[in-house]
């Protein structure tokens, strides 16, 4: 089943003289693990905001093509309220998410919204917090979480919705190394046993690298690169460094040591693990040779 | 000749006033004028806590912070911000003008900075961060990226001593983390000290040799980044992983004698490739 059906998308914000994204094409099927990256300021968030319908709802400015999700849901057609319970959006600013004077209360807040009942509702609250770590925090006000807590209330409240589709605009930006890992892994799991569909912005891609299924690479409004993450660090890798997108070092390193090797045999180590074995056994060839 | 201080805190602890908890707990801490430093850490550590006693945004419930031997509970926080530059993790709460050149003029007019002069001033600030083609834009059309690169360029106008960044690489693209860090080089080199607070390892791996980790509202570990970030306990306790040349090295170190920061890339793939050479 396809899950989302972006055709021939172009927008240009009110007030803004360049378009934002110029005809955009792209097709998720359900289930499938989708990174896009690409320079600050080429159209990511916009791109997220046209598949839950911010654009065209909220977002004033020309628009041109076509959203459907599930081949049947027009995006244009729907109100976002309307589409809560299919896309799930994490913003990149996670505190202008967060309306309510509690944890707790602002992903119970999603849930009510959804005519979920109270005794699905406790326990779906107490299943997010604990699927993010912030137990702890459930009685804190918005205000009086740092940064990275903010952003895991916005995800917990985000997933406890158990949308269809989960769109993570730069969802561990503000998280640290260990937690990123597990948010992470907390969205491969919810992919395995829900078949949600995820669509997750990132710049730094070590840790998304070996995960995803996809890498989706944008330049001033376009999709410039859409293949598989080995595909896109093995051959797109002049391509990536000359628009700024970053590269896993482990990828950079096999690319410069190993560069006049047979390519039909390259893989990309995307862990230190790998990069490791990879320069071992470089080694014992050259001297058995 | 021992440098100055830029930064004392000494034994500083705080809560906020309607919490319980102590978020932070017997800061001890000297960071000398023209260091670069990355404060690192887990989520809730209390990065952004301390760095807002810098410019007297917050003042110690006990102990004390001293700017330059500024006690900060004597000065006022329009006093200390003059010589210490503060950069807000989230940029909402710093931007509020209405226009891109505004935000980055504001601080230069308030110092009463000739007109023509602090739009020149601006201008190349925002030319260099890649911001230019927004001038007359409202900032809050900009995206994540570019608005907080404008929070940057705002501090960065009025070239203070002490220039702190809570979370600059967010957002930010490979491209623009180097053209960030060439800058933050430029200013250290005229004298400045710049306090980088960041979850991110391999931009500090990358760009800085100092570091400072807390865990809990305390420090625990400081020092040089080859060390500090790859110490498997200390990462462990403050969430961080190992950038990952440091745990490729530290797998590598039976085999290859690393000369140098193997942090850097360079660096470590010029040593591998020695090591693969020799017969
Ligand atoms: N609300 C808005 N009104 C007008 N222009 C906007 C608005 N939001 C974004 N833009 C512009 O549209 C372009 C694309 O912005 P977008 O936010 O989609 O970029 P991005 O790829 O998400 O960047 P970043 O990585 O910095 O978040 C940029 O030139 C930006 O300045
Ligand atoms: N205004 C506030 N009132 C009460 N508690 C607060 C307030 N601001 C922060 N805290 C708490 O103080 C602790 C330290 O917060 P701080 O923002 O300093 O962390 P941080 O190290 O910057 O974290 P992050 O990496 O997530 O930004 C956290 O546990 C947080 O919940
Ligand atoms: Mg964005
Ligand atoms: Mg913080």
């Amino acid at each position: 089943m396809r899950a989302i059906r972006i055709e021939g998308v172009s927008f240009k914000y009110r007030g803004s003289s360049e378009w934002a994204l110029k005809d955009v094409d792209l097709e998720v099927e359900e289930g499938e693990y989708v990174l896009i990256t690409g320079p600050s300021g080429c159209g990511k968030t916009t791109l997220c905001r046209c598949i839950n319908g911010l654009i065209p709802h909220f977002y004033e400015g020309e628009y041109k093509g076509d959203v459907v999700l599930f081949e049947e849901i027009e995006v244009s057609k729907y109100e976002p309220y309307q589409l809560a319970p299919i896309v799930g959006m994490v913003f990149q600013d996670p505190e202008s998410q967060l309306l309510m004077s509690s944890v707790e209360r602002e992903i119970a807040f999603g849930l009510e919204n959804l005519g979920i009942d109270r005794d699905e509702m406790r326990r779906r609250v107490e299943w997010a917090l604990k699927l993010l770590g912030i137990e702890h925090l459930r009685n804190k006000a918005p205000y009086e979480l740092s940064g990275g807590e903010q952003q895991k209330v916005a995800i917990a409240s985000v997933i406890a919705m158990r949308p269809r589709i989960l769109v993570l605009d730069e969802p561990t930006a503000n998280l640290d190394p260990a937690s990123s890992l597990d948010v992470i892994n907390v969205l491969s799991d919810l992919k395995r046993k829900l078949n949600i569909t995820i669509i997750i912005v990132e710049h730094r891609l070590n840790l998304l690298a070996p995960i995803v299924n996809r890498v989706v690479v944008m330049d001033k409004g376009r999709i410039i690169i859409d293949e598989s993450p080995e595909e896109v660090f093995l051959r797109k890798v002049d391509m990536l460094e000359k628009i700024g997108v970053e590269v896993p070092k482990t990828c950079l390193v096999y690319r410069k040591l190993f560069e006049f090797e047979n390519e039909e045999e390259m893989k990309p180590p995307f862990s230190p693990e790998d990069l490791v074995q990879v320069i071992l056994n470089a080694k014992k060839v050259s001297n058995r040779s | 000749m021992p440098r100055r201080l830029a930064i004392e805190v000494k034994n500083l602890w705080f809560k906020y006033p309607e919490s319980e908890e102590w978020v932070l707990k017997d800061i001890n801490l000297e960071i000398e004028e023209g260091e670069i430093v990355a404060i690192m850490g887990e989520n809730g550590a209390g990065k952004t806590t301390l760095i807002k006693h810098f410019n007297g945004l917050l003042k110690p419930v006990k102990g004390y912070v001293k700017v330059f031997g500024l006690d900060t509970r004597e000065h006022t926080v329009a006093e200390l911000a003059r010589r210490v530059g503060l950069v807000f993790q989230n940029p909402d709460h710093q931007i509020f003008a209405s226009t891109v050149l505004e935000e980055t003029m504001f601080a230069l007019k308030n110092f009463g900075w000739d007109l023509k002069k602090a739009e020149e001033r601006a201008v190349k600030i925002l030319k260099e961060l890649g911001l230019y083609k927004y001038i007359h834009t409202s900032p809050f059309m900009l995206s994540g990226g570019e608005k907080k690169r404008l929070t940057i360029a705002s501090v960065l106008v009025y070239d203070p001593d002490i220039l702190v960044l809570d979370e600059p690489t967010v957002g930010q693209d490979y491209g623009q983390k180097r053209r960030f860090a060439e800058i933050i080089y430029r200013i250290n080199r005229e004298g400045k000290t710049v306090i980088v607070v960041t979850h991110d390892v391999e931009f500090v791996a990358d760009y800085i040799d100092h570091v400072i980790v807390m865990a809990k509202g305390k420090i625990v570990a400081e020092g040089n980044s080859t060390e500090v970030l790859c110490n498997d306990e200390v990462m462990k306790e403050a969430r961080l992983l190992m950038p990952q040349l440091g745990l490729a090295a530290l797998m590598l170190r039976k085999h290859v004698e690393f000369r140098g920061n193997f942090l850097r890339l360079p660096i470590f793939i010029k040593e591998v490739r020695r090591w693969l050479n020799d017969a």
